[in-house]
């Protein structure tokens, strides 16, 4: 365990740790950011009136909406001046989201990180390889810091090289630990095979897997495939990146930071707060953050609290593996998207909206992508060579505008239409 | 050791503190830092059962204490060192001592008060030389070491200190914080309350950051004294312009 004090913690001393936090982090934001002034007004909660954790469901809600609202500072609860990093989502499901971090907040989260990568089994011994995206990503940056502040070796071999060259370096600089995405740690597995290269040929003990859901069948699978154990990490690029949840060895579930963040889980339908055990969707509020403080923010993942104290003995709660989603967000290959986008692509290439479906599924290893659409009857009776041009367009499109590779199947008009009402856009299989 | 949730105190129609929650753990320093009026000697005094708590908890050693009269305070093994030290000037630096232990006299432990007279001068030599002078006579610092000692006698588990370092000349506040961080080699657990926020800071643990009797923040001693609004309010960073980025300490 990186720091045995806190995360064998007793509940009650979290618990006044947590009240006392929160209390000062209301304080903060009523007084310096101006959404959260407004918003506790609007919905006349007096955050004096918060006296135990129980209050917290009084508080609003904080939404992706109101952080987009804010673009680009406007959440910042310190001046600028004091801010030393800026990381910022992609945008690209709509307008990107800054963060900043202060002096103090770049410590927290590199000790949280280091909290988790050891009870993964990290440690100075180790050569881990990052095969995140460097850049305003969380991912990335987050894992450095957490493993250097262990004294691992990091390998900042980001996620832009060719899967051949991250695998020789793997093999080559003799890689212990593996961190990046389900998704690429799949296409790892199946290149391998293709390189001839055996996984006991590779130093690797295991993998650290985050920044997109997965389940226990693709963890299984990568598993087998490179011989290793796969831990599971969860991080939300707003909330902080990786470092609020993670596995420990026993594999039963993912140990919150709760000295630093406040997890709840809520219907997200009602938003009515939700016992341990039952599944709905995870609600953080951080409690140490400066620069950027969240109070109750939804984080759009399915998810429940699991009952019980771990066999690790750390007595910070745990939450069960994410794989779903409330929204209609949809994950392939760690980008993400909604379903809307790939409908405008469509009418941009049939002027129409034709009805489609999309196929997810997970062969060998590797996410893959299948947009199913209705073509026109007029189309569909025409010359084959319109046919494959429709084809090729919107499989570009889609690459071109959300970066994944997808598969066009053009059906017969009505072939979605016949399975009624409910038909289902989205099928995911993996 | 010391659990304080939600509390609310004030004087007459005047709400000083709002909803104030905080803990210490033995053998800590914890430090509570703000400006003139914040509500840092209000929450010494409540704490100490000087004055009533209009609501909250306050619990010590797993005692419930809030509500309680002072005196039994100080028998549960609390101690306050009040501000501007308040020795009883007609009495000898001995006789103020003696009075400290009163409590231990009451549950009859009066051979603990010369063991405790003698580790008090131990601590403090300049006591022991002047212990039949009149307390009033002593200079700054001595009364401040003769509050202290004061305190000490009681044998106290938590030792709460309202602005030790106040009046005092530079190298005097040195010398008490040294001593401050003595009692805390020697097992005790020490809560204090300073506007000299460095000093402070300097030998804490932990620190909590009061503004008009509300908790601002709470944070490791070195995360505030690498916060900058913290440096800029307590610490004595002055910009002269918004574009000066590093300020004159």
């Amino acid at each position: 365990m990186y720091n045995e004090k806190i995360e064998t913690m007793p509940r009650e001393e979290l618990e006044q740790l947590q009240v006392e936090k929160l209390q000062s982090t209301l304080n903060r934001v009523y007084r310096n950011v101006e959404f959260y002034k407004k918003n506790f007004d609007a919905h006349s909660v007096n955050i004096e009136n918060i006296s135990s954790l129980n209050d917290l469901k009084e508080l609003p809600f904080t939404t992706k909406e109101d952080l987009r609202g804010a673009y680009p500072y406007g959440m910042f609860a310190v001046p600028l001046r004091d801010i030393v990093r800026i990381h910022s989502s992609t945008g690209r499901t709509g307008k990107p989201i800054a963060t900043g971090y202060t002096r103090n907040d770049l410590k927290n989260w590199s000790e949280m990180v280091a909290r988790l990568m050891a009870a993964a089994g990290l440690s100075d011994n180790d050569f881990i390889q990052i095969a995140f995206d460097y850049s305003m990503f969380t991912g990335a940056f987050g894992i450095h810091y957490g493993a250097e502040k262990l004294g691992a070796s990091v390998i900042p071999s980001s996620s832009s090289k060719k899967i051949q060259e991250q695998i020789l370096i793997m093999k080559d600089y003799k890689t212990t630990v593996l961190v990046s995405s389900p998704g690429y740690a799949s296409a790892i597995a199946s290149n391998l095979k293709e390189m001839d290269i055996h996984p006991d040929e590779l130093n690797l003990k295991f993998g650290i897997f985050g920044a997109a859901p997965w389940n226990e069948k693709i963890r299984s699978t990568i598993e087998e495939q490179l011989h290793i154990n796969a831990y599971n990490t969860y991080g939300i690029n707003t909330l902080v990146g990786p470092g609020a949840a993670g596995e420990c060895e026993e594999k039963c579930g993912l140990h919150v930071n709760e000295d630093h963040f406040i997890v709840e889980v809520i219907d997200p339908e009602s938003g009515e707060s939700l016992p341990h055990g039952e599944e709905g969707e995870l609600v953080f509020t951080t409690i140490t953050r400066e620069g950027f403080p969240l109070i109750r923010y939804r984080t759009g993942d399915l998810s429940s609290i699991i009952e019980g104290k771990c066999s690790c003995g750390r007595t910070f709660l745990r939450i069960q593996h994410v794989g779903a989603r409330t929204d209609d967000m949809i994950v392939v290959k760690g980008i993400s998207f909604f379903p809307i986008q790939i409908e405008d692509i469509l009418k941009k290439a049939q002027d129409t909206k034709p009805r489609f479906r999309i196929v997810v599924d997970n062969v060998d290893g590797n996410d893959t992508l299948d947009v199913q659409v209705e073509v026109s009857d007029s189309l569909f009776a025409d010359e084959v060579k319109k046919l494959v041009e429709l084809k090729a367009f919107i499989s570009n499109t889609i690459l071109s505008e959300l970066g994944i590779s997808a598969k066009v199947t053009l059906v017969e008009p009505e072939t979605l239409r016949t399975e009624g009402k409910n038909a289902k856009v989205f099928i995911d299989n993996r | 050791m010391l659990k304080v949730r939600n509390i609310e105190a004030g004087y007459g129609k005047l709400r000083v503190l709002k909803k104030i929650s905080m803990h210490i753990s033995p053998g800590e320093i914890v430090s509570i830092i703000g400006a003139n009026g914040a509500g840092k000697t209000t929450l010494l005094q409540t704490i100490a059962g000087i004055i009533q708590p209009r609501g909250g908890e306050i619990a010590f050693a797993d005692t419930a204490i809030g509500g309680m009269k002072a005196h039994k305070i100080v028998e549960a093994g609390c101690s306050l060192v009040p501000e501007g030290r308040q020795v009883f000037g007609p009495m000898t630096v001995q006789e103020n001592l003696i009075l400290g232990a009163y409590s231990l006299k009451k549950k009859g432990l009066a051979d603990q008060q010369t063991q405790e007279l003698e580790h008090v001068y131990e601590l403090f030599p300049r006591l022991l030389e002047r212990k039949d002078q009149l307390a009033g006579t002593l200079s700054g610092g001595e009364q401040q070491m003769l509050a202290i000692g004061r305190a000490l006698m009681a044998r106290p588990k938590l030792i709460m200190l309202d602005e030790p370092s106040m009046g005092l000349a530079p190298l005097i506040v040195k010398d008490i914080f040294s001593i401050i961080v003595k009692l805390r080699e020697e097992g005790n657990t020490i809560l204090l309350v300073e506007q000299n926020a460095r000093a402070a800071l300097n030998i804490s643990d932990r620190g909590y950051v009061i503004e008009t009797g509300q908790i601002m923040l709470e944070e490791s001693a070195d995360e505030l004294l690498n916060n900058n609004d913290v440096q800029r309010a307590y610490l004595g960073k002055d910009y002269k312009s918004i574009g000066d980025m590093k300020g004159e300490e």
